[in-house]
């Protein structure tokens, strides 16, 4: 049988367990964001262009290959890195160069990436060179934004189109 | 007392309050893995409720928790407070459980095993939680699952980003319903599997918790969820970002993380603690004493000592001897803890036998064989001098019986107190004692897990090889004792002392055999 002593000190036990259990369970709270934050958040999926044009192979470099692999054009695999740069008020907020993956670095580049921001009106400009044989970017987007608090801003970019989508 | 290294010290006297409130039958730092079985069985169950009206799709999953949390509370509302807390309740109860065989140094030597298998057991745990988090689908839910593909992307086996889906437009029922099923049969299914492996080395496991602190604890977790039921946050909402989020700390913790470091350096800092934690008991290593060796020529096969090994280290097999009997037993070096209970098991290490020659035994403990402790039984007793002499048995995991030592007190420290045939209390009375005095782990608690359990049933007579009835149990006394219950077992001690001189022939007239 239970004495009422034990009674009342495992109550105390298992009320400090559950508080403990209680509180870890939702607090501290995190701050991700303060009052006058928002995020950006960039995702990026683009294959650069090839960093060689195909050339024709001259009679005597056909003529080293075998007979079935004699194929007049050859087209370097490699891609171009992807340069990214975000400017909001003439201020750089994020600039990544992404290596192309794969063995030949032959593939598209995946970029995800979030950065806060103060929130308000800012002139926004996103840059991307997706060829390394050109100096300067290949596509500009250049838009007013006006964040709110805990606004999430996307930037994306559609290959088909040419352009970057931001939503 | 002084050796006993300060987080050792604070864990017993924490052991000894719990032993104190509870008992040592429902102290619930000695049921730490049976109570995490207890809390799975409450998310179990609760979990199913949840499920017969949790909606798996992205646009009513978030409908269907805020239903059975507002309008269904009295139920539904309890069963996912029952299900959030005692989620939380288990990793409690995990973190405790590597505490104490970090505290009580049983992570090491024979029991590398069960802590290396325990480690990732605790992450399939938190990842279960995760998805778990995921499928409410809010804005703690969209948090999670945004972070947690950053993590995935950063993993070479994943091409795409995963992370993108989570933009808006993209996101579609399909991917939600994958969390779902990982939720509710793939982790599941897989973490009884993990756990499965984790006790593979040991028999008698117990997975029920005491009857009083599964009540007990279930009552609690009952007052909490209608305390403070568990809610939501806001609907996820893919164009906004949580500025506050109320985190539950024991699952995702790792994720503040990724506001600071990249999901690959968060990754290299959650796989070095992992591989730092599973290579703990290498750090120092510790050596296991030798492993039990069985002589076929005083072993029947009886199989005793098989069903007595805490570690399912003896298996009894057909007699290879040609000896009149029709088993033998032979034990799995490699699982051997060499901690000599299988001796006190044997029937052959009654120290009466032989007692003109060699005591051989059917399976002996190289180290400290059946023979040298009846020898240094006897060559304590014969320095006893004075009145109310007592022999005292300890181990080598508890209180050190060692600085007992006086005139009238003879110590003899074994590998555990399961290692104790009973004859030898009779054999030490017979030799001169007035009494015996066994300590060791305490009550409830073992290093050998069921050396003083087995040791207790066998005084009681209630498994072989039984403490006799003629052994007069006024002379012997049984007082468990941690290192730091030094005072409490002198205390005892002088008791037990008092006693005899209380019940001595010269005082009561009587015979003592």
């Amino acid at each position: 049988m239970l004495s009422p002593k034990r009674l009342v000190l495992q109550i105390f036990n298992y009320a400090l367990f559950m508080a403990l259990v209680w509180y870890f369970s939702f607090a501290p709270p995190y701050i991700r964001l303060g009052a006058d934050e928002a995020m950006i958040t960039l995702s990026i999926s683009h294959a650069g262009e090839l960093v060689a044009d195909c050339r024709q192979l001259s009679p005597e470099e056909l003529a080293k290959l075998p007979p079935n692999m004699r194929l007049a054009t050859s087209c370097d695999r490699e891609r171009s890195p992807v340069d990214l740069e975000i400017s909001l008020d003439g201020d750089s907020v994020f600039r990544t160069t992404a290596e192309p993956p794969g063995l030949y670095k032959d593939q598209g580049v995946d970029i995800y990436h979030s950065i806060k921001v103060p929130t308000g009106t800012k002139q926004m400009l996103v840059k991307m060179n997706d060829n390394i044989r050109v100096k300067g970017p290949t596509f500009t987007h250049e838009q007013e934004i006006t964040l709110e608090p805990a606004q999430l801003l996307t930037i994306q970019f559609s290959t088909s189109t040419g352009q970057f989508v931001v939503k | 007392m002084n050796s006993v290294n300060p987080i050792k010290r604070g864990y017993l006297y924490l052991e000894a309050w719990f032993n104190y409130s509870f008992g040592p039958e429902w102290n619930p730092l000695y049921h730490l893995g049976t109570l995490t079985f207890f809390f799975f069985w409450i998310v179990l169950v609760s979990g199913i409720y949840l499920f017969i009206f949790f909606d798996t799709s992205l646009g009513g999953a978030y409908a269907s928790v805020e239903y059975l949390t507002h309008e269904q509370w009295y139920l539904g509302g309890v069963m996912r407070s029952l299900h959030r807390y005692a989620s939380d309740a288990a990793i409690m109860t995990i973190l405790l459980h590597m505490f104490r065989e970090f505290a009580l140094d049983r992570y090491r030597g024979f029991r590398w095993y069960s802590w290396v298998t325990g480690v990732p057991t605790l992450w399939f745990v938190i990842t279960l939680g995760i998805t778990g988090y995921w499928l409410v689908w809010d804005e703690l839910g969209l948090y999670i699952a945004v972070l947690s593909s950053l993590l995935m992307d950063a993993l070479p086996i994943v091409s795409g980003s995963m992370a993108s889906n989570f933009l808006e437009g993209q996101l579609t029922d399909r991917f939600f319903t994958l969390m779902g099923f990982l939720h509710l049969l793939g982790q599941p299914v897989l973490l009884v599997f993990v756990l499965w492996i984790h006790v593979k080395r040991l028999s008698h496991v117990e997975i029920s918790a005491p009857r009083g602190l599964a009540i007990g604890s279930f009552l609690a977790l009952l007052a909490l969820s209608l305390a403070s039921p568990a809610v939501s946050h806001a609907p996820a909402d893919l164009r906004k970002v949580p500025a506050e989020l109320n985190l539950d700390w024991f699952y995702l913790n790792i994720y503040p993380l990724l506001d600071t470091l990249t999901a690959g350096q968060t990754w290299m800092i959650t796989i070095g603690i992992t591989f730092f934690l599973m290579l703990m008991p290498w750090l120092p290593r510790k050596k296991t004493g030798e492993a039990a060796k069985v002589h076929l020529d005083e072993c029947n096969g009886c199989g005793q000592c098989a069903v007595d090994c805490p570690f399912d280290a003896i298996r009894v097999q057909a007699r290879t001897d040609n000896a009149r009997w029709e088993f033998e037993v032979a034990v799995d070096d490699g699982l051997c803890a060499a901690c000599g209970i299988c001796v006190g098991s044997c029937h052959s290490s009654n120290p009466f036998r032989r007692s003109n020659k060699s005591l051989e035994t059917g399976i002996d403990m190289p180290q400290f064989p059946i023979d040298e402790v009846r020898t240094r039984t006897g060559e304590a007793l014969a320095e006893l001098q004075g009145d109310n002499t007592v022999l005292v048995i300890g181990c080598e995991h508890a209180l050190n019986v060692e600085q007992f030592k006086t005139q009238n007190v003879a110590v003899l420290n074994l590998i555990c107190t399961g290692m104790m045939p009973p004859t030898l209390v009779e054999y030490a009375l017979k030799q001169g004692a007035d009494g015996v005095f066994v300590t060791g782990c305490r009550k409830g608690d073992c290093y050998y897990r069921y050396g003083n359990v087995w040791m207790d049933k066998r005084f009681e007579g209630l498994r072989k090889p039984v403490l006799r009835e003629r052994a007069d149990r006024s002379r012997i006394r049984v007082y468990r004792a941690a290192e730091t219950d030094q005072k409490k077992l002198l205390k005892e001690l002088a008791d037990f002392q008092r006693h005899l001189a209380d019940t001595s022939p010269e005082k009561t007239g009587a015979n003592r055999a």
